[in-house]
Formats: structure tokens, C-alpha cells, sequence
């Protein structure tokens, strides 16, 4: 795909030993374009494993945090796995295709640690195996999303029936694919995986059928404005092995009354009568001063002490404001606290606001 | 790809072009290149450390720029005391996207005694300069 991609115009950099283009046509306009119309994403460096077997099922639920044990033939969970420590190794999401063989999609930065764990996991107990290099994946996003799809032929035309994080097999165009209905943009869409041998031909005929309904292609920048914007955390910037998925939000993907699981004594102890309340928590907050909050950058609070970290911001193109997120001590994790943002040396005001900033609307 | 750099500005290697404004020569207008534009993409805020009347020093920072994804400094391609800054850029840094060597410009300065646009480089040493670093 990457000629595909370059003939687009799009502006390539490496990224988790990709080359990965970050935008085409800019990064508002895209955003813009998934939101309004449709957006064509390659996320093809998102790492791919394939667990087969009678035990797969509590292989994975063994790495995992979610109930696997719950998920029908042809349902994803989006879940995370964690250390012993309970923090976390990687988000993620996991597909049951069938009672035997199940996908797992994680992050591409964290693909060889995957491999590993459930490598590990594995072993003597179900086949593994690394698809990543055979597997592409090309999200399609945006409320025109299943209208393209309506014109790939009859099969993908039918897609539209499918569940929100649910999936089945489909020919899109000629392709054979697995289509899922998940996406990274707060927008609706689908996830389609196909072989690489097919993927560049699948892209351009997405984007030649999309384009009259206004889709676009949409680089790395555009997903990270529009994950933000439904804060959708990022790895390695909510989400690493420092931190919890409790103060990450991220409570909610933890089943605690599952058997067992990699990091539940830690979680455990962290939820024991007596211990020690969580000292902070990821927020979302708006800038209201003149500045925008970046990756890293310190939070104080009004007396001008460090309290926190911004963990990723920018302008919210959708939500017309700055916005961002961070880690902010639990006491001033209300919504409507204040506090600064120290935009490399110089303090800006922001206040803690309801998340996510932008939901899209219903219909 | 990038517009051309227009004949008669002098240039920076941290992109931003310099235009000496008619008369004695004593008063410089500063702002970024269709290269620096095209690199940043939407340009979401302009911030001037400095005002009208503050001394400014060649190759120091004056202000910053962001765009959607990342900020970079502006850099005062001379020395001297601001007599104009560009107050529309408040709000409406698009200005910036829209018309980088006109209604985007930053700041005038009037140039300090010693100091020279002579250093700079003209448009087509900057070309090369793009063409070298892109």
C-alpha cells in the first residue's frame, strides 16, 4: 500500500518500525472528513495473533483482564493484559471466530512483548502463532462508513447488519476479508483484515468508491486528534507499564470476578478494605488559557506545584477547543477543577471537563 | 509541493523569511515560509513573547507557533526593538496557512545599529537549503 500512499500525497514517517503516513491532505481536514463523511486508515502495523486450540479460550483469559468465557462465535472484547504488578502490558482486543480459534489485535509497539506473553501462555496448552506480517488491516471510519461498503458488492453490503464489536468473514470488493465492527476514531465503522497480498488493492478501490460519498484518506495525526477527541486512550501515553487500568479509567475492561488472571493479586490488593485510596487518576481537561497542552508536559496546581503530567493534547478540531489529557491527583480530579499547564516554562490554565469531549451523534 | 520563496525576502535556515520594508532599510518584517507552513499543516496558535518596544536578539526566540501537532519557536532573524506585531494573529492564526509572506506576517522590528540582513540567505539559497533538508 505504501505507493497507494505516497500517490496520495501522503507524508510518511517511520513509526514502531513502520513507514507510516501521518497525513495526506492535513490533519484537520481529515479529521474533518472522518467526522462529517468517511476516512480510510491504514492500521496495518497493528500486530495480529492467532490462538487455536481446545484451551485457547482460558489461554487468553488467563492474559487478559476481560471474560472471554462470555464472548459469542464472531464478538470482540476490547480488554487489556497486564503484569504482575497489575500494570499494563498492552490494550487490546480480542475476537472469538470460533469456540477454538480466537484473534487477538495488539498494539505495534508492543507486538514482540505479545508475542512473548502469550507465547508463554501458550505453551503446551493451545497454538500460537504471529500473523502480523501476513495481515493487513484498513479502517474505514465515519458515518458513510457502510454506504461504501454498500457499493463493494452484495456480501459487504450486508455488513451493515453487524453488531457494534462484532465481525464475520465478507468479500469487500473482491477481496476475501474478516470485517469487524470496531474502530479508534469515536465514529462509527469497521476494522477490515486482509491478507497483504490484498491490501493494496482493497485500498484503492475503497478509495475510489468512497471518494464521491467524501471519503479520504486519513494519516496517523488525523487518528490521534479524533481518538482524543473520544478519548480513546493511546499506549504509551495513558496507558504504559507504570500505570493501573483503574486510575486509567479503564475499570470498566477489568473483570475482578473472573478466576484468575496475570495481575489480579495486584489489583486485589490495590481494592482491599484499609488500602490506600488511588492517588491519581486520568482526566480529560479543556486549556482555557492561550496554549496548547503536549505529551509530557508538566500540570501544577494553582499554587504552582508539579501534581500531574499531561499524557497527550492538542486542538480538538470537532470540539473546537484545546484539549487533553493527564494525570491529576484524585482530589483535584473533579470536573471543573482548575489548574496550569506548564507549556515549557510558561503556566496556562485549564480546567478538568467531562469525558469524552466529543460523542458522536445518535442515528 | 511548496510555493516558491518569493525574490527580495532574505531567508533563515529555521524558515521564516525577513523583507526589508522600503526607505532607509531600518525596519524589517519577519515571518514564517510556505515550507515552514507546509511542514507545521493547520496552524492553531500564534504567541509572541515580546511587544512593541521590546528588544529583540538575532537567533533568539520571540514567540511560538503551533500547530495541530507540534510547536516550534520563532526565531528573530536580527536584532532590534519591535515596532509592530501582528495582533490579527490572535485570533485568527489561519492567517499564517492562508498567506505566509502577507496578512500571516509576525512582527516588524526596526533593525539595532550593526545589524544585517547581509547574513541571510537570499531565495535561492533557501531553495537549496529546502531541497537539502526535505
Amino acid at each position: 500500500m505504501y505507493d497507494s500512499h505516497v500517490q496520495l500525497g501522503g507524508r510518511i514517517v517511520p513509526f514502531a518500525g513502520w513507514e507510516m503516513p501521518v497525513q495526506y491532505t492535513g490533519i484537520v481536514d481529515e479529521h474533518q472528513a472522518v467526522r462529517a463523511a468517511a476516512g480510510l486508515f491504514d492500521a496495518s502495523h497493528m500486530g495480529e495473533l492467532s490462538l487455536t486450540g481446545e484451551y485457547a479460550r482460558q489461554v487468553i483469559d488467563y492474559v487478559v483482564t476481560g471474560d472471554a468465557s462470555k464472548l459469542t462465535d464472531g464478538q470482540a472484547l476490547y480488554t487489556c493484559a497486564l503484569n504482575e504488578d497489575g500494570k499494563i502490558l498492552d490494550d487490546l482486543i480480542i475476537y472469538r471466530a470460533a469456540e477454538e480459534r480466537w484473534l487477538v489485535v495488539c498494539n505495534a509497539s508492543n507486538r514482540e512483548k505479545m508475542v512473548a506473553v502469550f507465547s508463554k501462555a501458550a505453551a503446551n496448552h493451545c497454538e500460537f502463532s504471529d500473523k502480523s506480517d501476513e495481515t493487513a488491516l484498513i479502517a474505514l471510519q465515519g458515518p458513510k462508513a457502510f454506504a461504501i461498503l454498500a457499493q463493494m458488492g452484495r456480501d459487504a453490503a450486508g455488513l451493515a447488519e453487524l453488531k457494534s464489536f462484532h465481525f464475520r468473514d465478507a468479500v469487500v470488493g473482491n477481496v476475501r476479508a474478516t470485517v469487524a465492527r470496531t474502530g479508534y476514531t469515536g465514529e462509527d465503522g469497521v476494522e477490515i483484515f486482509c491478507a497483504w497480498s490484498d491490501a493494496k488493492a482493497l485500498w484503492d478501490q475503497l478509495i475510489e468508491v468512497g471518494r464521491p460519498l467524501g471519503l479520504k484518506p486519513a494519516g496517523l495525526g488525523a487518528r490521534d486528534t479524533l481518538r482524543l477527541e473520544a478519548r480513546l486512550s493511546l499506549y504509551g501515553n495513558e496507558i504504559d507499564e507504570t500505570t493501573n487500568p483503574f486510575e486509567a479509567g479503564l475499570s470498566w475492561i477489568v473483570k475482578m470476578d473472573k478466576d484468575t488472571f496475570v495481575g489480579k493479586p495486584a489489583l486485589e490488593a490495590i481494592r482491599a478494605p484499609g488500602a490506600r485510596p488511588a492517588e491519581r487518576k486520568l482526566i480529560g481537561f479543556e486549556v482555557t488559557g492561550r496554549g496548547v497542552a503536549r505529551h509530557g508536559y508538566p500540570l501544577k496546581n494553582l499554587e504552582g506545584q508539579v501534581v500531574g503530567v499531561c499524557t497527550s493534547g492538542s486542538p480538538g478540531p470537532t470540539v473546537g477547543k484545546t484539549i487533553g489529557l493527564g494525570y491529576l491527583p484524585t482530589q483535584l480530579s473533579e470536573v471543573g477543577s482548575r489548574f496550569l499547564v506548564d507549556c515549557r516554562g510558561k503556566d496556562v490554565e485549564a480546567v478538568v471537563v467531562k469525558t469524552p469531549f466529543y460523542r458522536r451523534p445518535k442515528g | 509541493m511548496s510555493k516558491a520563496a518569493p525574490a527580495g525576502l532574505s531567508y533563515t535556515k529555521d524558515h521564516e523569511w525577513a523583507r526589508t520594508d522600503g526607505g532607509d532599510g531600518g525596519s524589517v518584517t519577519i515571518g514564517v515560509t510556505a515550507f515552514a507552513v507546509e511542514q507545521l499543516g493547520d496552524i492553531t496558535l500564534v504567541n509572541f513573547d515580546v511587544k512593541v518596544g521590546d528588544a529583540v536578539e538575532a537567533g533568539k526566540t520571540f514567540g511560538t507557533i503551533e500547530s495541530v501537532k507540534t510547536l516550534s519557536d520563532l526565531f528573530a532573524p536580527i536584532s532590534g526593538t519591535v515596532t509592530k506585531v501582528n495582533d490579527a494573529l490572535h485570533d485568527k492564526p489561519e492567517l499564517v496557512n492562508d498567506d505566509c509572506y502577507g496578512a500571516g506576517w509576525m512582527v516588524t522590528i526596526a533593525k539595532a545599529a550593526g545589524s544585517t540582513t547581509s547574513e541571510l540567505l537570499d531565495e535561492a539559497a533557501y531553495e537549496a537549503h529546502v531541497k537539502a533538508s526535505s
